[in-house]
């Protein structure tokens, strides 16, 4: 589909987003370095396009699973920056009041079912998801979303034999930022494009630009259509770059300085924003407007995080088990 | 004697071993270009090069099973798991084959393989980069597990493990890297599995303190000193082995004793020693054995939270006053 093919309220939608995502990483970022965030952070600053492309596809009835880079992945399937910047600052209005950090956020009233600190550990669950919904012939659909170092997981290729062998309705989203932390994709896999891994579990596999928030959307878009109609399982790989390192503070000797800033000529935040001008004509005042809007919200989301309680060390206790409850652990 | 961190000291012997013995390999995830998350590799791939200096894709379960089948031609792996919470990601290489591989060829298998990998909290990591598995697989036969506390023994350990004939897991602790000792030059400096240390001397109470608690048990026996408390640390130093009777020859010593470790209390590594030493000594105790470890809840992001749940230096000395101070 042609840019100009959109409506203009969708293209300031996927801008808006994929801004939002930067901006709440950069804050993140200096957030942490001002000591308001205690843990460690993996940004997704580069990654932007995947995360909302993808999200933009699905139902807000649909789900996502996310991966310790998830920050982009949560706020484009809805997640609140402020409760986000809570969790992260450890405080009790965060969205899982302190006790998971940047690792294990999730919403279930968005369908976000969670970031997660092992890798390949959302797959599975992504398949179960889609379980439920066939099982119950709901027309949902679930997402996951997972790196090229994820791929190489037994995870991976067993939650990918299940779901082709009973067509769930489950779509495997690779981000390919062809590193998994120091060791780039090329030492981790002998193959170069990951969504060939499809064939072997019957299922379409397709290679879209990560970079690109269009690609990324329509072909999300086809594999949440198909699935929703009863057509099973597909596997997407978005190829992408992270700009920063693995984590914050990594001292990034695996790669050069040149093929940084060559990713960085494809940006998918400044790159879309130059074609909603130049493509789509959208007027500059709207992108100004809306990034105030985005800078605003941030200054909220920030205010609130450092403002909310911590939590009380007694209530570590709380949560563990569902029905023996009320600070009984045993 | 040179003082090195606990980090170099495992450097060291890996380089050492691997020079002396060309069979003895290093793999797993980011250990080569990237000199090990943890740092800990450094130079090992320039020094030894590619072959048996192994970048592998994250594929925990592969890393182990590789090592093991490795080990079974002939060859000494050093397989290195990131964090201690990846273990369960390569559960049946670890514990259905590797653990069991020579009891049940009835001896054919020879598989030395040491699992180098990293335990403990690392301050709001929460809960899946946090857990300190020791008592996971001190309930497997067939694996030995050895818990350095000082750089010293991470060094002679690590020999014993590399030259040994079993698998090993050897638990790094994260909080310990950065800490410096005394190490000997000896190239063929070791330390034997199945013998404890006393890190200190004390008749009032004795303290067995595991791998990262070492440092808080210290500074809590430095606190009960200047009460008047003389308490004797015990450093098990391997929990499988694990050396009974310096424990019992200490509780006998004492009559009272404290269990320090950082993992989960429940069916952690104290819950064994204690059961030990209702079996083997209860005879000379004057008091209960106390435990003191981790809450029985994940470990939660928050500082505030996190603090709560792990064993600090005033819950050693606390359990320690308790028992030294008890009414007889
Ligand atoms: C099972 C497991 N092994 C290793 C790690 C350590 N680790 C965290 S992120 C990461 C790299 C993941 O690479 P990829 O899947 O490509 O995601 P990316 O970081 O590039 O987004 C590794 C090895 C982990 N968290 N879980
Ligand atoms: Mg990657």
């Amino acid at each position: 589909m042609a840019i100009t093919d959109y409506p203009d309220e969708k293209l300031l939608h996927l801008y808006r987003q994929m801004y939002l995502v930067r901006e709440f990483e950069l804050r993140a970022i200096n957030e942490r370095r001002a000591g308001l965030i205690p843990g460690f952070i993996h940004s997704c600053v580069g990654q932007e396009a995947t995360a909302v492309g993808a999200c933009a596809a699905l139902e807000p009835t649909d789900v996502i699973t996310s991966t310790h880079r998830g920050h982009g992945h949560l706020i484009a399937k809805g997640g609140e920056p402020k409760y986000m910047m809570a969790e992260l600052a450890a405080r009790t209005t965060g969205y899982c009041g302190g006790k998971g950090g940047s690792l294990h956020m999730s919403d279930f009233n968005l369908g976000i079912l969670g970031a997660n600190g092992i890798v390949g550990g959302g797959i599975p669950i992504a398949v179960g998801a889609a379980l439920a919904f066939q099982q119950r012939k709901e027309p949902r659909v679930a997402l996951s979303f997972f790196g090229d170092g994820a791929a190489n997981e037994g995870a991976f290729h067993e939650a990918l034999n299940l779901a082709g062998l009973w067509k769930l309705p489950v779509i495997f989203f690779c981000e390919n930022n062809l590193y998994g932390e120091g060791t780039p994709q090329a030492k981790q896999a002998p193959v170069a494009d990951l969504a060939i891994r499809a064939a072997g579990y019957a299922m379409p596999g397709v290679i879209v630009d990560g970079n690109d928030v269009l690609a990324v959307y329509e072909a999300t878009k086809a594999a949440a259509d198909r699935a929703r109609a009863g057509g099973g399982p597909t596997l997407i790989e978005g190829k992408t770059y992270r700009y920063r390192g693995h984590y914050e503070g990594d001292p990034m000797v695996y790669r050069s300085k040149e093929e940084m800033e060559a990713w960085k000529l494809r940006d998918p935040v400044t790159g879309f924003r130059a074609r909603l001008l130049a493509e789509a004509g959208l007027a500059e005042e709207k992108l100004h407007a809306l990034e105030a809007e985005v800078q605003a919200m941030l200054d909220t989301a920030v205010a609130f995080a450092a403002a909310s309680p911590k939590p009380q060390p007694q209530t570590a206790l709380e949560g563990v088990y569902g029905d023996t409850d009320g600070g009984l652990v045993f | 004697m040179r003082t090195i961190t606990y980090s170099q000291a495992i450097y060291e012997t890996m380089r050492e071993e691997m020079a002396r013995d060309p069979n003895v390999i290093l793999i797993g995830e980011d250990v080569g270009t990237f000199g090990g998350v943890w740092g800990v590799s450094s130079d090992l791939m320039k020094l030894f090069g590619e072959d048996r200096v192994r970048d592998t894709p994250i594929s925990e379960t592969a890393i182990i099973g590789a090592a093991l089948g490795a080990a079974m031609m002939g060859l000494r792996p050093i397989a290195e798991i990131m964090f201690g919470d990846f273990l369960p990601v390569a559960g049946d290489q670890l514990v259905n084959q590797l653990a069991k591989a020579r009891y049940m060829s009835g001896g054919k298998a020879k598989v030395p393989v040491t699992v180098r990998v990293t335990t403990g909290a690392p301050g709001s990591a929460a809960a899946q980069h946090s857990q300190s598995p020791e008592g996971w697989y001190m309930n497997v036969p067939g694996l030995k597990i050895a818990v350095p506390a000082t750089p010293a023994d991470a060094k002679g350990l690590l020999r014993t493990a590399i030259r040994g004939e079993d698998p090993v897991l050897f638990f790094e602790h994260k909080m310990l890297y950065a800490t410096k000792g005394e190490v000997p030059e000896d190239p063929d400096f070791a330390v034997p599995f199945g013998q404890a240390a006393i890190r200190r001397e004390g008749h009032d109470v004795t303290i067995v303190a595991i791998g990262g608690m070492l440092p808080k048990a210290l500074e809590a026996a430095d606190m009960l000193a200047r009460e008047g408390i003389a308490a004797e640390i015990v450093d098990p130093r391997t929990l499988v082995p694990l050396d009974k009777a310096t424990i019992i020859a200490s509780v006998h010593k004492t009559g009272r004793v404290v269990i320090v470790h950082e993992a989960h209390k429940r069916l952690g590594p104290g819950a064994e020693i204690a059961a030990m030493l209702a079996e083997e000594a209860i005879g000379y105790l004057d008091g209960p054995i106390v435990r003191v470890a981790a809450k029985n809840v994940p470990l939660p992001y928050s500082p505030e939270l996190e603090n709560f749940v792990l064993p600090q230096t005033q819950d050693i000395a606390e359990a320690a006053r308790g028992l030294a101070t008890r009414k007889l």
